[in-house]
């Protein structure tokens, strides 16, 4: 099985650690991961936004470049279900490459059929299921099954878990003051679940969240799920 | 000067929902009664064990009716003409408002008792009927709430939803002029004091206003569908009974109500069944109102149509489900909205019924989050309808410049080729380093506008000291061995 990375844009530049992490765990457990360097950005920012005619050229990129792969993973849910969700719908040749692409959590528990990825994580950890992994994807309790089996981790309930933390891509710059709302809101769970730790599917909602909790002063980090399962 | 459309607010909507996010009692009102009906509706869906294929059902026989929606009306027309009612079409809220004051003042009345009904708020009646001297009272508690306030609905189903009910006793106790002056708060002493207060008005009433929940296009049989009683009174007691109807309320047979009657209840006011279901065909002599009008409106109806992505929009079956789970509406309240259809709904459905270009924040007032999708109980994609309208808006003002259109295809241009792509990060990533050596910390708090929206509450993440690519690059130098 050819297994390609897409990292996304937004880990590629701020969370490089992210992609290292899904890289050093699918080798952990056997598997060859390329990384085709012609990718960028799925469009999703730009086909949210509005922007389809900028978008389209960036799907059928995408298209191209993970033609050859048997499978695409991708450490982003909301990535993940642009590409799975939204190109058949905004160009219809692609629901071959749509159908290959698997959020990390997917590639994992569905294909490679393992939830113990033999991690260790001692720490106090809650979980917020991001939108569009949990409504476009479906995802589940996929990622809360793979940490449930990370040694010495203590999962605590995050209340209002499934309720967005307002980031939603640029509404969070046009709509700053809601947005601002939903995220003291999603802090103060997250402070009240008496975490060390929040993790999610998503760097972009986690870059939202730990921007939250930093302006806050609230000791909590945030973090994405691969590198608690690669630890 | 015309009137205000009651489907465009004076402001954008985050500048509403900035002024409503700032009031407090407003936001506890919201929380509680959002949450309220929020579990009570997953409660008793949950009791449903094939909820999920009514839920198809229900969008399947909505789609259906919308593909044949020029042949089903025209049945529905014959049917109910047959049956001694009078079927009028009304293009615009201008023409059903003038249509219906025409038809009352007819009657010689100049009162009308109104059932509770998103039609008529559409389409502006009671202002309307107020020009050409006409009174209208409305009957539904909450509708004479906000009536007696002077006020705006702020939801669909609970128009008062942002009052409480200390707020309402004093509502009350200002403008109700038969009310006991040691009115409490208690919810049974308010409604006692609305139940006496609008007794009066359904003994003296001769003509009646209402909308109507389904039209059977097979019997022109009307169904409303309320909690109160107080529809049945004006549905029943009245000479005249005109009922106003979005030309999408059409159901093919009388058996499809088996569907729409089990999906309703439980998503809107998170009941089992409905209590007061009441069904009129035409006219029955010597039983109920003798002269019974229908007014079919289109407003912007056909045009909503006409759009293949946007048309599930006219499924909706104004339940409500996706006010009370969405995590904006909840914050900011209707007002926010400007349109008397707010909330998710409201922001796919309002922009269509008057043009985008008209209602053009309303498609971005969402973070996409899909919460509206999972409720509703005709699957009407409401994120993939939002994401249509802003690129329906943006294409729209193409040949117009802006700093949002200019960025964005710059950035777009720079995505589509590797080369200016990587060496696009290897700048930022260059330039994130410089300012985090001279901030001392890997945040920054302060950023120039556009990006200033974000730090105004949040901290921002500077580029990593080598993006994944360039470490990706390293490995590969080194055989694949290099962490």
């Amino acid at each position: 099985m050819r297994i390609g990375l897409f990292v996304t844009c937004v880990n590629d530049l701020l969370y490089p650690r992210t992609g290292i992490a899904v890289v050093t765990l699918l080798e952990r457990l056997g598997h060859r991961v390329e990384f085709p360097e012609a990718q960028s950005c799925c469009g999703q920012m730009h086909a949210n936004t509005g922007y389809r005619d900028e978008a389209v050229p960036l799907i059928e990129r995408f298209a191209r470049v993970f033609e050859p792969y048997d499978a695409v993973v991708v450490p982003s849910g909301s990535c993940a279900a642009m590409v799975r969700d939204t190109y058949p719908r905004l160009v219809p040749d692609t629901a071959g490459i749509a159908a290959r692409t698997y959020e990390l959590s997917e590639f994992l528990v569905d294909v490679l059929g393992v939830t113990d990825v033999g991690a260790s994580f001692p720490h106090r950890v809650t979980y917020h299921p991001s939108c569009h992994g949990a409504r476009m994807l479906r995802l589940g309790d996929r990622p809360l099954r793979l940490l449930r089996e990370v040694r010495g981790i203590e999962l605590v309930e995050l209340p209002a878990a499934e309720e967005c933390c307002g980031f939603g891509g640029t509404f969070a710059l046009k709509n700053a003051e809601v947005s601002s709302e939903m995220l003291r809101d999603k802090c103060r769970h997250i402070r009240d679940s008496g975490a060390e730790v929040v993790v999610a599917t998503d760097n972009s909602c986690l870059m939202h969240i730990g921007g939250g909790l930093s302006r806050a002063g609230v000791p909590v980090r945030a973090m994405h799920y691969a590198e608690i399962l690669a630890s | 000067m015309n009137p205000p459309n009651p489907l465009i607010g004076t402001r954008p909507f985050p500048e509403a929902a900035a002024t409503e996010l700032r009031n407090p009692q407003l936001r506890a009102n919201l929380t509680h009664a959002t949450h309220t009906i929020r579990n009570k509706r997953s409660r008793v869906v949950g009791e449903v064990p094939d909820w999920e294929q009514l839920r198809e059902t229900g969008r399947a026989i909505k789609a259906d009716v919308l593909r044949r929606l020029p042949e089903l009306l025209e049945q529905f027309e014959a049917a109910a003409t047959a049956a001694g009612a009078t079927v009028h079409w009304a293009r615009d809220a201008a023409e059903a408002c003038a249509l219906i004051a025409r038809i009352i003042h007819a009657t010689g009345h100049r009162e009308v008792v109104k059932v509770k009904s998103m039609a008529t708020q559409e389409i502006g009646l009671n202002e309307a009927l107020e020009a050409e001297g006409i009174a209208a009272y409305e009957t539904d508690l909450a509708e004479l709430i906000v009536q007696l306030a002077d006020d705006t609905p702020s939801h669909i189903l609970v128009p008062a939803i942002h009052y409480n009910r200390s707020q309402i006793r004093d509502i009350f106790l200002r403008r109700m002029s038969d009310v006991d002056p040691s009115l409490s708060d208690q919810p049974a002493e308010l409604a006692e004091a609305a139940r006496k207060h609008l007794r009066r008005r359904f003994l003296n009433a001769k003509v009646a206003i209402s909308g109507a929940n389904f039209a059977i296009a097979e019997t022109g049989t009307l169904v409303v569908v309320e909690s109160e009683g107080n529809g049945r009174m004006c549905l029943t007691l009245p000479e005249t009974l005109i009922s106003v109807v979005g030309i999408e309320k059409i159901l093919p047979t009388f058996n499809d109500l088996e569907v729409f009657l089990q999906l309703l209840p439980r998503s809107s006011t998170g009941e089992r069944m409905n209590p007061y279901t009441s069904m009129w065909t035409g006219v029955t002599p010597g039983d109920g109102p003798q002269n019974v009008h229908i007014v079919l409106i289109d407003n912007g109806r056909t045009a909503t149509l006409a759009d293949e992505v946007g048309r599930q929009a006219l499924a909706c079956i104004r339940c409500s489900a996706c006010l009370n789970v969405c995590p904006v509406y909840e914050r900011t309240g209707g007002h926010a909205y400007g349109s008397v259809y707010p909330g998710p709904i409201g922001a796919i459905l309002s922009p269509q019924l008057t043009g985008v270009a008209r209602n053009s924040s309303l498609p971005f007032a969402s973070s996409l989050c899909g919460a509206c999708y999972d409720v509703c109980p005709v699957k009407i994609n409401i994120p993939e309808v939002l994401v249509h309208l802003r690129q329906e808006y943006v294409n729209d003002k193409r040949d117009q410049t802006s700093a949002e259109r200019a960025a964005m295809r710059a950035l777009a241009w720079v995505m589509r080729d590797s080369r200016r792509w990587s060496t696009a990060l290897r700048a930022a990533r260059t330039g994130g380093g410089v300012l985090a050596s001279v901030l001392r910390r890997p945040r920054v708090r302060h950023m120039p506008w556009p990006l200033s929206a974000w730090t105004s509450s949040r901290d921002a993440p500077l580029p990593a000291q080598e993006t994944f690519r360039e470490w990706w690059a390293r490995r590969e130098r080194n055989g694949g061995e290099e962490r």
